[in-house]
């Protein structure tokens, strides 16, 4: 088993994914027929590198959860292996799961126990916890995801936001090399929010793979080092997140009332794929200065209102990759 | 939490063996922290209670329980001349109907109800283990078993000497004990029902883990118990009746024989122990099988 050693701390991008020894997850041909015949996982091959924050992207019914459920030992997979930590699973979920925080499918709780008591009932249930250090440990787990203050209040009472914090609670109890979080920042304010993702990056430079399923793009944007985007079951794409956003390219747009002349006057200065949507025009980035683009629009009468660069989106690339939208298949 | 605690290889994290009981304690802990086990043990406590003070009120003037011509629950016309009775009375009582339901409530809401609210997959990602998991239901709901028939005793025991004389008691047979060893024989019976439990908790625990929903197990373990009740009560249906986990259930009476009939005693212990055994091994074939999806 490969450790993370102190090289591999800082969340880099690895090139070396074919690697199976340095990947935190790896599947091959995973699959899931449930009973009653839909294919929710379809020959899923996944590599998630030791040390990344790793963004699982995908449309509501694209399968997110159900791999995770197969990763977590919870359903047997219908074909296909998957390990994680470099052991196979479900067959070693009794070494693996111990260094492994989950949440999935969002946060489950005794109502009638306080948010401590549930972590206390949570961090029994591993038998590797160690029960003279379980009511510092459970403290600690509270006090990191802000809940130190409800933490005595019965968890029927908590709100939607203070449910998901104390299910993350569960996932801090112990020191983890990988935290898989299904939709961690479900029914979370901005704030909230905010401080997910702060928490994540912490925990991504402590040396601890972060495996994040989403469908919100600008989300895995803004935390992750590496991203897979699964649609109906199957993996479309996976990779480092600058390499993916690379696949787009970015936009000149210029505002202008003038979009017509504006277009001829853009095309005349060789940019290319030049498109005009109502006052907004667009095309590929020339490369001569944007100063002479600027100054070539003003001295054929266009009026400028502004004129930028866009940066390339993760969705951009994402629908340049597939061709779609991102949308939920039947 | 260290760095080097995070880092360190796989399975070097120095445990105990005994730490694995820490799942027990906190299941039973949780088990009885439901208002709706406090609840149905509440009713329990409160049965002792009633025949006490039905009986006290009718013989209140001398007269014989039940007009002197032998109704009600066994034993209920000698609790008057001794309090110790209404501990066979209210578990006589008790036996046929509600000590069976509170049991296959709790029973059959052990897996059902956790995969119902989605604690489950939490337990088994700690990772509780399957079979540990199992086992701990499993323990905890035998120790319930224990722990309702002691609610309907001990309440029994406390109301009998409340209201009435304590002393020594004829038994079955005629013969007369000290009321020390029908105190024992109290608590041998006890015991004895407490185990005449095991077979409707290890069918509860087995049809629990057929569902995600803990009302559905409820009720279908309740309504087997009432099924087999019912079963048990039809002449033509004889062949099947000795296999029926409630047909010996009133063999404990046989404990206050002098000397004690043991024959049905037995046959009751090795029918509970057969529903254990094969209801738990389904439990356990099913349950480490099973998609947890909830
Ligand atoms: N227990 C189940 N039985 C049958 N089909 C299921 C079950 N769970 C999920 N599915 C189906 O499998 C597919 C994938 O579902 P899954 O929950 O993995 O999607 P997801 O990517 O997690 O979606 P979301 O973003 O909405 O959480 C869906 O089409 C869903 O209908
Ligand atoms: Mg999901």
């Amino acid at each position: 088993m490969d450790e993370p050693s102190a090289t591999q701390r800082e969340p880099a991008p690895r090139r070396d994914q074919g690697d199976a020894t340095a990947s935190v997850i790896a599947t091959r041909g995973l699959t899931k027929r449930y009973r009653g015949g839909q294919l929710a996982v379809d020959g899923l091959d996944l590599t998630v590198p030791a040390g990344s924050v790793f963004g699982f992207l995908g449309p509501n019914g694209s399968g997110k959860t159900t791999t995770i459920r197969m990763l977590m030992g919870l359903i047997e997979p219908t074909a296909g292996t998957a390990r994680v930590l470099g052991r196979p699973m479900p067959r070693s979920a009794r070494t693996v799961l111990p260094q492994v925080g989950a949440l999935i499918e969002g946060p489950a709780l005794y109502g009638f126990l306080s948010g401590r008591d549930n972590l206390l009932r949570y961090d029994a249930a591993d038998p590797t916890a160690d029960p003279r250090t379980r009511r510092t440990r459970v403290a600690a787990a509270l006090d990191r995801v802000g809940l130190a203050a409800a933490a005595g209040k019965k968890a029927r009472a908590y709100s939607l936001g203070m449910k998901q914090r104390l299910g993350l609670a569960a996932a801090l109890l112990q020191p983890r090399r990988l935290l898989v979080l299904d939709e961690p920042t479900n029914g979370l304010d901005p704030q909230g929010m905010r401080e997910i993702r702060t928490l994540i990056r912490e925990l991504a430079a402590d040396g601890t793979t972060v495996f994040l399923s989403s469908h919100l793009l600008d989300e895995i944007e803004q935390v992750c080092t590496h991203a897979a985007v699964m649609a109906q079951g199957r993996l479309v794409v996976q990779g480092a997140v600058s390499e993916l956003a690379a696949g787009a390219r970015d936009r000149l747009a210029v505002t202008t009332p003038d979009a017509a002349e504006a277009t001829r006057v853009l095309k005349e200065l060789g940019v290319g794929d030049v498109t005009a949507d109502g006052d907004r025009v667009t095309g590929e980035p020339p490369e001569r200065d944007l100063a002479e683009v600027t100054a070539a629009l003003v001295a054929a009468g266009v009026r400028v209102r502004g004129l930028t660069v866009e940066r390339a989106s993760l969705e951009d690339a994402f629908v340049a990759l597939t061709g779609e939208g991102f949308d939920v298949a039947g | 939490m260290s760095r080097a605690d995070a880092l360190r290889p796989e399975g070097v994290r120095r445990r105990s063996p005994l730490w694995t009981l820490g799942l027990l304690g906190s299941e039973l802990a949780v088990t009885v922290r439901r208002w709706r086990t406090l609840a149905l043990l509440g009713v329990l406590a409160a049965v002792p209670v009633l025949i006490g003070i039905a009986v006290r009120i009718e013989t209140r003037d001398g007269a014989p329980v039940g007009g002197g011509n032998g109704e009600g629950p066994a034993f209920i016309t000698q609790i008057t001349n001794n309090g110790l009775f209404l501990v066979f009375t209210a578990l006589a009582a008790t036996l046929p109907f509600f000590l069976p339901l509170v049991v296959g409530v709790v029973a059959g809401d052990a897996i059902a109800g956790e995969a119902g609210a989605g604690t489950l997959r939490y337990l088994l990602v700690a990772p509780a283990g399957r079979t540990r998991l199992l086992l701990t239901k499993y323990a905890t709901v035998m120790a319930f078993c224990l722990l309702a028939t002691m609610v309907v005793t001990v309440s029994a025991l406390l109301v009998g000497a409340l209201l009435f004389p304590l002393g020594e008691l004829t038994t079955i047979s005629g013969t007369r004990i000290g009321f020390t060893e029908g105190l024992g024989r109290a608590l041998l019976i006890a015991l004895v029902v407490a185990a005449s439990l095991v077979g409707i908790a290890a069918l509860g625990l087995f049809v629990s883990t057929l569902t995600n929903s803990g009302i559905a197990a409820m009720a279908t373990t309740v309504g087997l118990l009432i099924t087999v009740q019912i079963v048990d009560q039809i002449p033509q249906l004889h062949a099947v009746q000795p296999y029926l986990f409630s047909h010996y259930w009133l063999s404990f009476a046989d404990l206050m024989r002098d000397p004690v009939y043991w024959d049905d005693l037995v046959k009751n212990l090795g029918l509970q122990g057969l529903y254990a055994a094969v209801f738990g091994s389904a439990a356990w074939a099913r349950f480490t099988a099973k998609d947890i999806n909830a």
